[in-house]
Order: structure tokens, then C-alpha cells, then sequence
């Protein structure tokens, strides 16, 4: 659904006549053309990133800091991860509204882990805020969604997990079209204290292992 | 003025600040809390109100035990004057007030009720950020993370989790008697039991405090309001008995003078 919104695009404050508008599909665009990623809500927590403009990511990774900060001097507790979510869905929204802002060139996914378990949001440039079970933005994402809707995540452990995202990211990556990628995971889980930190070496190597197997299986055929 | 020192002192300092001279409590048990408090309000040596009602919801699961004074100096707080423009009421009001309004637009916003910490963290917030207010709280709540949960904030504004609580004028006299009493993990009867007898013992001995006993329980059930009338509590060392009013005389069939 590509079309070029002549004289209704210049600016964040208009609306085409069918009701778009097109400076925030644009920003989506930016989103689109990055690398993928994926985020997983596991049985024990969420695998996941930020796909997009690297500077508008920054600016929003320091914006979540600061509203979880706030909420914690407030209300005397962590933030709970709807709450976190929304009040980025608000931000990120904030700035489709007015002439003088562009809208943030950024995807998020936001994975936390709260008192009620690990839950799995993501942000869009629009300002469209879901929980998800998991979620998949930048240019490989409706494959990437065909993978995960493959996989039976309410049964699987965030290893499994880490195992099949790994899998999922190395099928996408087309030989021909795209370039050499690095693969970088983190997580928020009971194995790593509900902390967030980066997937541990052996089990990204591991992965990694696993998921090149795999696609030599999916070649021999 | 002069007064023989035979003659009693009738001299009303009406003026005086009104004081929530006050015993309130709170307390954990095994499954939630109790909150008690007595219910006299004092003028100097006048009882003002001998029915108050110290103990003020919050939220549903969340109930606060307010003690401290009225302040009759407006500069005093611009809080006061925003809300309370014409008349009196105590810093404690304005503060639960203030926090109940706070609770709710949180509650909206997380879509399910308040915990009673962040309930009492938004109390020590104002109450330590505003210390010329004069507040002694004692918040207590169920909710279903922590289950039933005792914070006490008093003057100045330190907030701490505690198995129990105590304050205003009257609490002096229960410190000894908590350290005896107190135990972990009572049943909801022994825990209403303690604190009625401690809000009785500290009305026996504390001017500041009296009237009836008033106690809420909060567990995941929900909440329930006891009362307790002041002529019904046990009688300690040296109480006298409930004497009948004068004014029976009035409505007797041959009224006989000193005679009851």
C-alpha cells in the first residue's frame, strides 16, 4: 500500500483526503529499512530491541529511563511495564502532533519484567502501543512474524527461546540482498534474576550454532 | 486573673489549638490489618468532638489513622488555603485528602487497585516535603502482592514498614505494653482484641484521648468497621464506674436531689 501523498506529506499537521497521515507512514519507513528485530514473551520472560534512526532509539531508551525514574520517586515502586509503555506510546505520540517536531523514525519493543510476570510491548512511530506475545519490526518483519507465529511460546523457556529467535534472524537474512550481520540478544528472565542483561556468551554461541545448522538443513533440502 | 487555690480553674482557653490528642493504632495479622483509633477531638480542656472519626479511607483496601493538630494560621500552608478558604480543618485532612485524589488517578491509570506502599509513599511525600504541616499518620492496607501491610509516618515525614504501629498523645502509655502483648502472626480476633484493649488503656490514662473505640479491618475480603462505646470497655486500676447523667434527674418519676 505504497503511494506517494503529493502536497498532503509535507507536513505532520495534515491529513490526506482518504484520511492518512503520511508523514508518520514515513516515519514508519524509516523503521522499516533497518535491520529486524524480535522480541519473544516466553514462559519466564522476554528476549528482545530497538530497531530505526539510532539517535531517535537513544532519545527514547533516555526518555523511558527518566519516566522510570519518576514513577519510582513518586509511587515508592518499579514502574510496572504498562505503565512504561504507555507513557512511551504518549511521548512518542506527542511528537506527531505539533509542525515544529518530526515524528521519532524508531520502533521499540519493551520487555519487562514486573510483579506480574515478563510482558512484551511494542511502540510504534505513530504512537500505537500493544502487548504482544511477540513482535517484529525493521525490514525482515512480516517473515520474521510467519516464524513466530510458528512457534508455541506459552511452553517454551526463554533458552528455547534464545535458541529459536537465533534461528528465526538467520533464516531471514538473505545472502544476496543484505550484508554481513551481527547478532545481538538480551533478555529479562527468572534464569537472569529478572534482570535485564545481555544473553550470556555460551548460550549466544550456542544459538548461533544452532541456528546455522539449521538453515544448512533447510538448504539441503 | 487570680484564682484561690481551692477554686478549680473554669478558665476556657477556647483559642487553644484544636489537637487531635489522639491514640491510634495499627496492626498486622496473620491475613491482613487492623487499624484502631479513640475518638475525642480537644480544644485546651474541651472536648470539641467526643465521636470523631480518626480513622479515613483512602482507597478501598487502603485506610489511614490520622493524629495531629488544626491549624488556625492560614500562612501556615497555602495547602490550606487552596482547599479549606473559610474554615478550619486539620493538616491530616488536607493530606489524606490530597493522597485519596492522587490514588484514584493512579488507580485509573494502572487499571487495578493501589498497593497500600504506594499509598503511603504519596503521604511521606507530602508530609516530609511540607514539614511545617503537623501530621502524624499511620497507614494500613491489603493488597495482593504484600498482603497486609503497616507504615508509619510521623512528624517530619520518615516513612517505615512496621509489624505494628502507634501514635498521638496516648501512644506514650503503649510502648511497655506492646512489647509485652505484641506477637507475630495473630489470628484477626486476637489482633482486634489488642488493639481495643490498648486504645482502652491509653483512653484510661491519656486526657487527650477518649470517647468510643473505632476499628477497621482490611484482608482480602475487604473491609470491616467495628465500634466499641467507651462505657462498654473494661474498667483498669482505679477507673470508676460509669456514673449516670445529672440529667436523669430530670425524667425520674420523685425526683430526689443527690440521689442516683
Amino acid at each position: 500500500m505504497s503511494s506517494i501523498g503529493t502536497g498532503y506529506d509535507l507536513s505532520v499537521t495534515t491529513f490526506s483526503p482518504d484520511g492518512r497521515v503520511f508523514q508518520i507512514e514515513y516515519a514508519s519507513k524509516a523503521v522499516d529499512n533497518s535491520g529486524t528485530v524480535i522480541g519473544i514473551k516466553c514462559k519466564d520472560g522476554i528476549v528482545m530491541a530497538v530497531a530505526g534512526l539510532a539517535a531517535d532509539g537513544r532519545q527514547i531508551v533516555a526518555r523511558a529511563k527518566s519516566e522510570a525514574t519518576s514513577y519510582q520517586s513518586v509511587y515508592g515502586e518499579p514502574i510496572p511495564v504498562k505503565e512504561l509503555a504507555e507513557r512511551l506510546a504518549s511521548y512518542v505520540h506527542l511528537c506527531t502532533l505539533y509542525w515544529w517536531l518530526r515524528p521519532f523514525g524508531c520502533g521499540v519493543i519493551l520487555g519487562g519484567y514486573d510483579r506480574d510476570g515478563p510482558q512484551l510491548y511494542m511502540v510504534e512511530p505513530s504512537g500505537i502501543s500493544y502487548r504482544y506475545f511477540g513482535a517484529a519490526v525493521g525490514k525482515g518483519k512480516q517473515a520474521a512474524k510467519t516464524e513466530i507465529e510458528k512457534l508455541k511460546l506459552s511452553e517454551m523457556t526463554c533458552r528455547e527461546g534464545v535458541i529459536e529467535v537465533a534461528k528465526i534472524i538467520y533464516k531471514l537474512h538473505d545472502e544476496a540482498k543484505d550484508k554481513a550481520f551481527e547478532l545481538e540478544m538480551s533478555w529479562v528472565c527468572d534464569e537472569s534474576k529478572q534482570q535485564h542483561q545481555k544473553v550470556p556468551d555460551d548460550l549466544l554461541e550456542e544459538a548461533k550454532a544452532a541456528a546455522r545448522i539449521a538453515l544448512e538443513e533447510m538448504d539441503a533440502d | 486573673m487570680k484564682t484561690n487555690k481551692n477554686q478549680m480553674d473554669l478558665e476556657m482557653n477556647l483559642n487553644a489549638p484544636h489537637s487531635m490528642g489522639t491514640t491510634i493504632i495499627g496492626v498486622t495479622y496473620n491475613g491482613g490489618v487492623v487499624l484502631g483509633a479513640d475518638s475525642r477531638t480537644s480544644t485546651g480542656m474541651y472536648v470539641a468532638n467526643r465521636a470523631s472519626d480518626k480513622i479515613t479511607q483512602l482507597t478501598d483496601n487502603v485506610y489511614v489513622c490520622r493524629s495531629g493538630s488544626i491549624n488556625l494560621s492560614f500562612a501556615s500552608t497555602h495547602l490550606t488555603l487552596l482547599f479549606y478558604l473559610g474554615f478550619l480543618a486539620a493538616d491530616s485532612q488536607i493530606v489524606s485528602d490530597y493522597v485519596r485524589y492522587f490514588l484514584h488517578q493512579h488507580t485509573i491509570q494502572l487499571g487495578q487497585s493501589a498497593t497500600s506502599k504506594v499509598a503511603a509513599n504519596l503521604i511521606r511525600l507530602l508530609s516530609y516535603n511540607n514539614k511545617m504541616l503537623e501530621t502524624g499518620l499511620i497507614v494500613g492496607g491489603w493488597d495482593k502482592y504484600e498482603g497486609g501491610k503497616i507504615y508509619a509516618i510521623p512528624l517530619g515525614g520518615t516513612l517505615i514498614e512496621q509489624p505494628f504501629a502507634i501514635g498521638g498523645s496516648g501512644s506514650s502509655y503503649l510502648y511497655g505494653f506492646f512489647d509485652q502483648a505484641w506477637k507475630e502472626g495473630m489470628t484477626k480476633d486476637e489482633a482486634e482484641q489488642l488493639v481495643v484493649k490498648a486504645v482502652s488503656l491509653a483512653i484510661a490514662r491519656d486526657g487527650a484521648s477518649g470517647g468510643v473505640v473505632r476499628t477497621v479491618i482490611i484482608n482480602s475480603e475487604g473491609v470491616t468497621r467495628n465500634f466499641y462505646p467507651g462505657d462498654k470497655l473494661q474498667l483498669w486500676h482505679e477507673e470508676l464506674e460509669p456514673q449516670n447523667s445529672l440529667l436523669d434527674l430530670l425524667n425520674s418519676s420523685n425526683p430526689e436531689p443527690m440521689n442516683i
